[in-house]
């Protein structure tokens, strides 16, 4: 099956300083990845450059098809077609993606009116019928409402709304619940689980938090300095890292049952985008790091079925990996 | 157990709000009858949600700001007013740290001086021994002198925030509170400041209250955990225990809306409705309205903090001593 969207190189500089440094990514059709890495490592960026959201002055290279046509440099009016259109966005902060003199009913409006063959009532009624869908109750008397009377919650649900009036492939969750309260997030991520099905939609969810993706994604890319360090299936990653960096992030974690244990923080913190060591962007921080590891940066290798990583000193864990593989 | 540094009893605070220009202003309450101990030496980690009266616990346990009602007393005696004299005295011996380290540190002095500020305030030692302490206490947090020439914003998130915990540290407290020390930290950073703060309290025998929405975090650093829902507690326990086997439906919830890495969400608790409005505070259980195993009295009926065997405090109408036995033996 050709994949729905397959990004090959993409790299972003902001003023000659690299934020992303080639990504490959490989997304199919109805497919949930996620993407985790601590801030800075390039998740948002990816998506924005993949999009034509980044400011002018950015430098993006490389390839981002959408079906097999490429969107990097396509014209404005194609793109305005495949934002909202087929490919929506929802954000951590959704206050300040709705305009708070407006109506829902006006903005969710403007959103159908712009990319369905919608027109009068029908527009009014198919507005209501998404508020339906993200279980906002009373939705008829609710659609006359501002924002401010929304709830955190409540205004990320219109915002799913409002991403789902395109009828879109795929929908881009950019941290979408980590503005909110615990019970709220469990609502929204189950809220976003049960429309991709129904909807038989793509999507990505990119996070900080390992049990947000692990438990809503069926693979997983871990990002590090603006490159993917590690993609797999979301069960066997968390149950068997193999990048260092991975392994240390999973580490990190506290557990929330079993006997308590001493944290493995990684020590250091994540390199300068304008002072990239030569090699691993990660060797400065890894237990494992040799001579080599600060000669070439490591490229995305298969390991196994589905899995790939980018570490040379990964090859005993590779091995092991493929030996259980083989049996 | 020790005695308790920290003894809280029945604390209430509320404050008036008004809901626009001409409404009527209502009282909301944000802390309601709460009572904590804290022994000497151990951490209380208090959860709960955003509006559930967590910080305004913390400020009033450090007299930021007085109670309505009820006492805290610190080693014995009852906090003195603030302002005072004894107050300064008292205060010097508890120290905070907040979430958000940029703005607790003043971005036009070097770190190493702000450090040196409450040795200053406080009057500790001689001026001389003072530079040799800020030295002591850079590399207590595991940062070099070099560090401490630096401003707040040629420092990383994890570095500033233990500048915040040395700065804290300078007047050797015995108690400190810590207001979301880590929330703003990326997972890894994360965890070197807990592993620090576990060292530091193991070191100096610091007692912690530890504020916090995260209940990974608040598990690892806790002895007892406290869990609060529109200012009042609704479980309290020992932290390995009050995790395993929550028995407040709240608990429930928040336990099984944590996202664990290699679970898949069945069997996920998901709360109904939003986390009600502090000012138009539920009657009877504030939890009612969202409760899956709700009954008629828990609508009328406030449900009061009751002991329901072990060292574990439930206020529920649902969850009482006998009854937990019979569930568990059946």
């Amino acid at each position: 099956m050709s994949p729905l969207v397959s990004i090959e190189g993409l790299s972003v500089a902001f003023n000659g300083v690299p934020v992303l440094r080639g990504v490959d990514l490989a997304l199919g059709k109805g497919e949930a990845l996620g993407l985790v890495g601590e801030s800075g490592s390039g998740k948002s960026v990816t998506w924005l450059a993949a999009l034509g959201l980044l400011p002018r002055h950015a430098r993006v290279s490389g390839s981002v098809r959408l079906d097999g046509r490429e969107l990097l440099g396509a014209p404005a009016a194609e793109l305005d077609r495949v934002r909202g259109g087929r490919v929506a966005m929802i954000f951590q902060d959704p206050a300040s993606a709705l305009n708070p003199v407006l109506t829902i009913r006006k903005q969710l409006c403007e959103a159908l009116a712009l990319h369905r063959d919608l027109s009068g009532e029908a527009v009014k009624a198919e507005a209501r019928r998404l508020l339906d869908i993200v279980g906002i109750p009373d939705a008829g008397r609710r659609l006359s409402a501002y924002p401010h009377e929304f709830s955190g919650g409540q205004v990320q649900r219109i915002m799913i709304a409002m991403a789902l009036a395109g009828n879109p492939d795929l929908l881009i969750a950019d941290e979408p619940t980590t503005a909110l309260d615990a019970t709220i997030q469990a609502q929204i991520l189950e809220l976003l689980s049960s429309i991709r099905r129904e909807m038989s939609m793509a999507m990505v969810l990119i996070s900080h938090d390992l049990g947000v993706v692990a438990e809503n994604c069926d693979r997983v890319a871990v990002m590090y300095a603006g490159r993917i360090i590690e993609e797999a299936p979301a069960n066997q990653l968390f149950a068997d890292p193999v990048h260092p960096y991975a392994q240390g992030l999973i580490g990190a974690l506290p557990p929330l049952d079993g006997p308590r244990r001493r944290l493995t923080a990684i020590p250091g913190t994540v390199p300068d985008p304008a002072n990239m060591p030569d090699g691993c962007a990660f060797a400065p921080r890894c237990a494992l790091a040799a001579e080599p590891c600060g000669l070439a940066a490591p490229s995305l290798a298969p390991i196994a079925n589905d899995r790939a990583v980018a570490c040379i000193r990964a090859e005993a864990s590779r091995r092991a990996l493929l030996g259980i593989a083989a049996e | 157990m020790s005695a308790p540094l920290v003894e809280v009893a029945a604390i209430s605070r509320s404050y008036s709000m008004r809901s626009g220009m001409f409404g009527r202003s209502t009282a909301v309450h944000a802390v309601d009858g709460v009572s904590l101990a804290i022994p000497k030496g151990e951490t209380l980690g208090l959860v709960g949600e955003s509006g559930s009266g967590k910080s305004t616990t913390g400020r009033i346990v450090l007299g930021l700001e007085p109670p309505d009602s009820g006492e805290v007393r610190f080693d014995g005696k009852p906090m003195a007013a603030p302002g005072a004299a004894a107050w300064r005295a008292q205060r010097a011996r508890m120290q905070m740290i907040f979430q958000d380290p940029l703005g607790a540190l003043d971005r036009r002095l070097p770190v190493a001086t702000q450090i040196r500020e409450p040795l200053d305030i406080h009057g500790v030692g001689e001026p001389a021994e003072r530079e040799e302490r800020v030295r002591e206490l850079l590399r207590a947090v595991e940062l070099t002198p070099a560090h401490g020439a630096r401003y707040p914003g040629a420092l990383s998130g994890g570095q500033r925030q233990r500048i915040v915990l040395a700065r804290a540290l300078a007047t050797k407290p015995d108690f400190l509170v810590c207001d979301e020390p880590v929330s703003a930290l990326d997972v890894s950073i994360q965890a070197q400041v807990v592993n620090l703060l576990t060292d530091l309290q193991a070191q100096l025998g610091l007692t912690l209250l530890f504020i916090s929405h995260d209940l990974r975090v608040v598990r690892q650093i806790s002895n007892i955990v406290a869990v609060m829902y529109l200012g009042r507690i609704v479980e309290i326990g020992s932290a390995d225990d009050l995790f395993a086997r929550p028995e407040h439906p709240y608990t429930q919830a928040l336990v099984s809306a944590s996202p664990a890495p290699g679970r898949r969400s069945a069997g996920r608790i998901v709360l109904a409705g939003d986390p009600p409005n502090p000012a138009a505070r539920p009657r009877g259980c504030a939890f009612h309205p969202r409760c899956p195993r709700a009954i008629a009295r828990c609508a009328s009926e406030v449900p009061v903090l009751s002991a329901v065997g072990g060292n574990r405090q439930v206020a529920c109408h649902l969850v009482t001593g006998p009854q937990v036995e019979t569930r568990d033996a059946a």
